[in-house]
């Protein structure tokens, strides 16, 4: 029996969106699912990736001034074990490159990334030998959120932009959670002579 | 012992929570984001405008300053000439695509200060974050305001309860 292969999936970014959340009256009848999206997206820890000046707004996105706690996203965990959300803040050096796609790849399976600022995104001003150009080279990003740096409340509309994204999201299986590549790709390439 | 239980127990416990009812005391300092926003700073600089004049004429001449003036090369224009029967600037050119990737952009506000007509502007609209990279190509029929004035007005939430 041979194993089925499942196509690579390089972003998620372009899943079709399927669905809303009904109410109605005093019984609300929903699905394992939606509910679980929504418990999903209300607690969002995110994981602390401060690489330069963006991180100083997203320490005082969670202070008491604009308080990330009211989105269920006040807990900063320092391991990737504990986190849902990567949030880049910052430029990412090309040495830098591969620790952030181990910590990526160390993280529990419904996982999501929060491009924070211009040079996550896409590498700003620094156009140069040095820096990433965008650090949806290395991980898929789901949210990206321009400024420089972005202001909390930037950021905090990047988070519920996420977390409308997590709730309009069906997923069939716990494979279609996944949002890293199903495969994993190879640099190896068969050359052909 | 009564002495110690007072100095290392009751003491600390009081002087702790002295502090908690001081705050208590305070204002509140959060600003409660989505239904209500805080009051911007009068230079802060966000999403670009291009204006028009009373006339509704763009202001645009398609000189390309703003994109010399970019530090971090995000602006890309394209001129083209006015005619009579299509007349889009009171100038001679006016620019026939003005993108901005919005992505690169650092918001420093060189091109404002580089415009010689004050055509591109930088407004309070904070909220540009999207799913897609490809959303983040402004072009110029994004940029350009419907009608004169439009960008001189308050920004308002996409969050904001009507």
């Amino acid at each position: 029996m041979p194993k089925k292969i499942e196509t690579v999936v390089f972003h998620d970014s372009s899943t079709p969106v399927l669905g809303g959340i009904e109410k109605g009256g005093n019984v609300v009848i929903t699905t394992a699912e939606t509910l679980i999206a929504q418990a999903r997206a209300h607690a969002l820890w995110p994981l602390t990736f401060g690489l330069a000046c963006c991180a100083i707004e997203m320490m005082s996105t969670v202070a008491s001034r604009f308080d990330l706690a009211r989105f269920g996203s006040e807990a900063f965990r320092a391991t990737p074990r504990q986190a849902d959300v990567m949030i880049i803040a910052g430029r990412l050096s090309k040495k830098m490159a591969p620790v952030l796609r181990q910590i990526y790849d160390q993280m529990p399976e419904p996982k999501w990334v929060i491009s924070m600022g211009a040079c996550a995104s896409s590498g700003g001003v620094y156009n140069n030998y040095a820096i990433v150009q965008g650090a949806d080279q290395v991980v898929p990003v789901d949210v990206y959120v321009p400024g420089c740096p972005p202001s909390p409340d930037a950021l905090i509309y990047g988070i519920m932009k996420l977390q409308e994204k997590i709730k309009r999201k069906k997923a069939k299986s716990f494979g279609d959670l996944r949002l890293i590549e199903l495969t994993p790709r190879t640099l190896e390439t068969e050359v052909k002579v | 012992m009564s002495v110690e239980i007072f100095r290392d127990v009751a003491k600390p416990i009081l002087t702790g929570f002295s502090i908690t009812a001081k705050r208590l005391m305070h204002r509140k300092v959060t600003v409660q984001y989505p239904d209500q926003m805080r009051e911007q700073f009068p230079r802060n600089r966000w999403r670009h405008f291009l204006t028009r004049y009373e006339s509704g004429l763009e202001r645009c001449i398609g000189c390309s300053l703003c994109a010399g003036a970019c530090p971090a090369r995000c602006i890309y224009v394209e001129a083209a000439e006015n005619t009579d029967q299509e007349r889009y600037s009171p100038g001679e050119r006016y620019a026939v695509r003005y993108e901005i990737n919005m992505i690169r952009c650092i918001f420093c506000g060189y091109c404002q200060d580089a415009c010689p007509t004050g055509a591109i502007v930088l407004r309070k609209n904070f909220e540009l974050a999207d799913y897609k990279r490809e959303d983040f190509l402004y072009t110029k029929e994004m940029l350009l305001e419907s009608y004169p004035g439009e960008s001189n007005e308050p920004y308002v939430s996409k969050y904001m309860p009507k």
